[in-house]
């Protein structure tokens, strides 16, 4: 523990670590200093001046170094000029008055600095109801001001940073909090400051314009209405927001959100959501959110919404009651015998994943997981447990991320494990190409398409890295499906969750192996006991097939050929999709939005999220619709209440062991404190007041014997002449259903692309955007040439979810 | 008491009567004819606009927080040049009062930065049905002083900027 300093703020004594910064030291004890630039997550720079207040130093003696006392108490000098809180250290002994006269009269002569040029907007911006400098200016500020309004310095109030956030540059008041997140926590410096003195003005020097996928963020931290986001401006005012407690699906992150609803007369008068918010979890997301998060969610409210369940009659899709067609599955299902098969989606929750799993072993089917990535056994087995925390790693952690490009991937992994290595964790990034990431590597590691499994296994020989790796007290291993298929990641997996076991990097907090998958919920699907099936087109073909949550169809033209091919499909999906079109009975889920239930994270933390707006037409929730069928095939689901489902599910698998559901709502305090009063301290980030979750433990960690399976990787793919190796990557905006229905990313999504290296390209004959033909393994498309030397020459990348099918590396022919 | 009291009593209350029958009647004949209201009278809303026709309310919503029996529903969208309502980025693209829940206390008006909500000198309020009760921004809405100074309109671009006017302190 640091070395603890006691001082005395406002005649109250208070004890701090040492290091701590004045207006932090305020905080934790209660006491409020107002601050603008100072944010408890930022480094300080003192640029706004609000938080003078007086400081009086204990006079040492220079001889002896001892406190000169004087009537019995060390003697206090003050310094003759007000200082600011938010740059000075505690100091034993230290003194400090927020409310002396003295610095009363400093905090108000700021407040009417900063509104000499400010705008009189409060009515119509939107942070009015939520803005720190209202806030202060009521509190703290002189109520008169002795500057003319005509003297107001005029300047552009519409600013496009980007597509996705706006700038009004009158409301700015330069604290450069935007900027200094966007340089220290997010590592995309790409905004800035332009002009001097008052004409100073944020802008962004990127193309496209603000480009950072954490740039919602500084909407939250900005203590005024000067960044807004395109997506709610002028929704609505924050008091007339509602605030649901949820979990952000798009990522296995799993970062803790506010979904903000509000009654809407545009909407035709439904409850709808108006803006994603991050929800403070400091062992997740911290009080960060990507964008994607935040702007994605529009897909639970789309025209495209499934509202009641239908039956293929004469080749048609016909409506139905909810007992016509679930009895339908179910006479259908029971029918397959052994031909049953289940294919889910790691967007369900975990209750919904066990009953579907359930349902599979009574019915003696088959359960996949609908996923690019194989290998999640080991991440029960070895994966990390109770206890881990990125925020917790610094020195002598070892953090490996191989295969994955973070950034793209996880987003706020790759921000919290920035972090770590910034406070000296050993970071080492094995990928065949550069990523984001390799700026804040201790060692990066390059290897070609094939090789990882080899990298891998090799990397505790490799000299100075091997030691770093097996000196270190703790070891995570991050693995991705970065240019690999359903085996490729199955082997590396395999060789990663080796490395771990054979090294003691197993079974206690902070060691163990993490999936970066696709969903959000993958790692719940795994725990389940799902597998995952590398020949779906073989495993659907003449079966009976049950797909919750997932689009085959449009992913594959392969998979859309099979399942015309199968006996019978009954389609359970929140929206239309081209695999609903399909089926032959549809079943309406309800969003997660719309209902309860527990997802569990990549870092296997189960978390809980509530319903935020009302059902949409007759859909059901996944675990009650699975119920209803099984009960037509006689077998008895638990198919009411969530809460029963997850105690079912905490008795039967293991590493669910003695959790509650309850368990999952606890929360701690946590710093900095945000929200509510305290917004101008910590930002627009709701409190978590509903629930931090809770880690799963750990084969490896409950003491059990594990030996980890070896698995055969695949056969290398050799391109023959005239053809390039193309892998799949993953894009953190694709055209997956839950993103595309948000037309605010359709320019950050872009069009089906294939990525080459210049000299690829120049050897190709082709250039920069050129459309250009695609075709491997059957399938033909087109795709935009897009350039980068950050990968090898002779290599292909195709983005997921684009339009072109990959799903493991193959030789292609690009025209 | 002496005999002729009771009658003596009787002819001073008729002589009221007789009094009162010559005097003018303060009865109006409501409705042909109608009581003249108080400059400060607290009737049915007008949303004002401005002597260019724009409309005053720029959809902040704050006469809705301000008031106590939440009678005011706003819902607010963004003004271009090209489809001007209100000076300003904002205004109120719903804007509905139910007048079975108003109580005429004025707190509306005294929350709006831009003095859009007025109470006005109508008090003819009775509906047949709750739902006739909820007055629109169409009827509240003063008409326009003339045709082509109608809402939305295309106006001159980045002359009106400003959301907020600036105002005197009002003076009844
Ligand atoms: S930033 Fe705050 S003080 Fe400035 S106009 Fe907006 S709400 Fe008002
Ligand atoms: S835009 Fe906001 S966060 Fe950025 S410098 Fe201006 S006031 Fe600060
Ligand atoms: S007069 Fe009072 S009760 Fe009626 S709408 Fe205005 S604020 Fe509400
Ligand atoms: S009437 Fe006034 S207070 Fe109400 S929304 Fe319009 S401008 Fe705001
Ligand atoms: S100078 Fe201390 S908060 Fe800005």
């Amino acid at each position: 523990m640091a070395k603890q300093v006691t001082l005395t703020i406002d005649g109250k004594q208070v004890t701090v670590p040492e290091g701590t910064l004045v207006a932090d030291a305020a905080k934790m004890a209660g006491i409020d200093i107002p601050v603008f630039c100072h944010h408890p997550k930022l480094e300080p720079v003192g640029m706004c001046r609000m938080c003078l207040v007086e400081i009086g130093r204990p006079v040492r003696d220079r001889a002896t170094g001892q406190f000169v006392m004087e009537n019995g108490a060390p003697k206090i000098q003050f310094m003759p000029k007000l200082e600011t809180a938010c740059t000075n250290k505690v100091e034993e002994g230290m003194v400090v008055l927020t409310r002396s006269q003295k610095a009363v009269e400093g905090q108000k002569g700021t407040i009417e600095f900063l509104l000499t040029s400010h705008p009189l907007d409060c009515p119509i911006c939107d942070k009015g109801g939520e803005c720190p400098l209202q806030n202060l200016t009521v509190a703290y500020g002189p109520g008169k001001s002795r500057f003319l309004y005509d003297e107001k310095m005029h300047l552009d109030k519409q600013v496009p940073l980007g597509e996705l956030i706006w700038l009004d540059r009158e409301r700015c008041i330069q604290c450069a909090r935007c900027i200094r997140f966007q340089n220290e926590i997010a590592g995309d410096p790409v905004i800035g400051f332009d002009e001097r003195g008052r004409a100073t003005q944020i802008v962004s020097f990127s193309d496209p314009g603000f480009d950072s996928v954490f740039s919602g963020n500084t909407t939250d931290i900005c203590p005024v209405g000067a960044l807004t986001t395109s997506d709610f401006r002028f929704g609505a005012r924050p008091w007339e927001l509602q605030a649901h407690a949820s979990i952000c699906t798009q990522c296995p992150v799993g970062c803790n959100t506010t979904l903000n609803t509000r009654r809407e007369a545009k909407s035709g008068g439904r409850i709808v959501v108006k803006r994603v918010m991050p929800r403070q979890n400091e062992d997740v997301n911290e009080i960060w959110i990507c964008d994607k998060g935040r702007f994605a969610y529009h897909y639970t409210e789309g025209k495209q919404r499934l509202t009641r369940p239908m039956i293929r009659k004469d080749g048609k899709l016909t409506r139905a009651s909810w007992d016509a067609a679930t009895k339908l599955a179910a006479e259908n299902f029971q029918k397959a015998k052994k031909n049953f098969v289940i294919l889910a989606s790691g967007r369900l929750s975990n209750e919904d994943l066990f009953n579907l799993k359930s349902l599979a072993e009574h019915a003696d089917g088959k359960a996949y997981i609908y996923s690019h990535m194989g290998g999640g056994e080991l991440t029960s087995l070895v994966g990390v447990g109770e206890g881990t925390n990125f925020g917790s790693m610094g020195a002598g952690t070892t953090i490996v991320v191989v295969a994955s490009d973070l950034y793209e991937e996880a987003p706020v992994w790759y921000l919290r494990i920035k972090q770590a290595a910034a406070r000296g964790a050993n970071l080492i990034v094995m990928n065949a190409r550069e990523t984001k990431l390799d700026r804040y590597a201790s060692f990066t590691v390059r290897y070609a398409y094939g090789d990882e499994v080899k990298a891998v296994s090799d990397l505790a020989k490799k000299g100075k890295i091997g030691d770093t790796f097996l000196k270190s007290e703790n070891a995570v291993i991050l693995y991705g499906s970065d240019g690999l298929g359903v085996s490729g990641s199955a082997a590396l997996a395999s060789a990663c969750a080796k490395l771990l076991h054979d090294n003691g990097f197993t079974g206690r907090p902070n060691n163990g192996l993490i999936g970066v998958w696709g969903r959000a919920n993958d790692q719940g699907a795994w725990e389940m006991g799902f597998e995952v099936e590398e020949d779906l087109a073989k495993a659907f073909k003449g079966k009976t097939v049950y797909i919750a949550g997932a689009d085959p169809v449009a992913d594959d033209p392969k998979l859309a050929k099979a399942l015309e091919g199968a006996e019978f499909v009954a389609v359970q999906d929140v929206m239309t999709t081209a695999t609903t079109e399909i089926a032959d009975v549809v079943l309406p889920a309800q969003a997660f939005t719309e209902r309860e239930g527990t997802l569990t994270s990549g870092e296997r933390r189960v978390q809980r999220f509530y319903p935020a707006v009302p059902v949409t037409g007759e859909a059901k929730a996944d675990f009650a619709i699975t119920s209803q069928i099984a009960r037509h095939m006689g077998i008895v689901l638990e198919g009411t209440s969530v809460s029963a489902v997850f105690d079912i599910l905490a008795a039967s698998v293991k590493s669910f062991e003695g959790l509650t559901y309850a368990r999952l709502a606890e929360v701690r305090p946590q710093w900095p404190i945000v929200g509510r009063s305290d917004l101008y301290y910590g930002g627009t980030t709701y409190e978590n007041t509903q629930g931090m979750g809770a880690q799963l433990s750990a084969a490896a960690g409950r003491g059990e014997k594990v030996s980890i399976p070896k698995v055969e990787k695949e056969a290398l793919v050799r391109p023959k002449e005239k053809e390039l190796l193309a892998v799949p990557v993953t894009k953190l905006y694709d055209r997956g259903t839950t993103i595309l229905p948000s037309e605010l990313l359709h320019e950050r999504i872009g069009e089906a692309k294939v990525i080459l290296h210049p000299e690829t390209a120049k050897s190709l004959g082709v250039e920069e955007d050129q459309k250009v033909s695609v075709s491997f393994n059957g399938v033909n498309g087109e795709a935009a040439v897009k350039l980068t030397d950050t990968i090898s020459v002779g290599v292909a990348l195709i983005p997921r979810s684009m339009g072109l099918a990959i799903r493991e590396p193959v030789a292609v022919k690009v025209k | 008491m002496g005999v002729f009291d009771p009658l003596l009593e009787l002819l001073r209350g008729l002589g009221t009567t007789f009094k009162m029958a010559l005097d003018k009647p303060v009865t109006y004949q409501y409705p042909e004819e109608k009581r003249p209201v108080r400059p400060r009278f607290r009737g049915r809303h007008v949303l004002k606009r401005y002597e260019n026709g724009l409309e005053k309310c720029i959809g902040c919503s704050l006469c809705a927080a301000a008031c106590p029996a939440d009678a005011i529903f706003v819902e607010a969208s963004e003004n271009t040049d090209e489809k001007r309502f209100s000076p300003g980025e904002r205004y109120a693209s719903t804007y509905e009062i139910n007048m079975l829940r108003c109580i005429y206390c004025g707190f509306c008006e005294d929350a709006c930065p831009t003095e859009a909500i007025v109470l006005g000198d109508n008090y003819e309020l009775s509906f047949y049905d709750r739902r006739s009760a909820i007055y629109t921004k169409e009827m509240l809405l003063e008409p326009v002083p003339s045709v082509e100074m109608t809402t939305p309109r295309k106006v001159e671009p980045g002359v009106f900027t400003r959301s907020v006017p600036e105002m005197k302190d009002p003076q009844d």
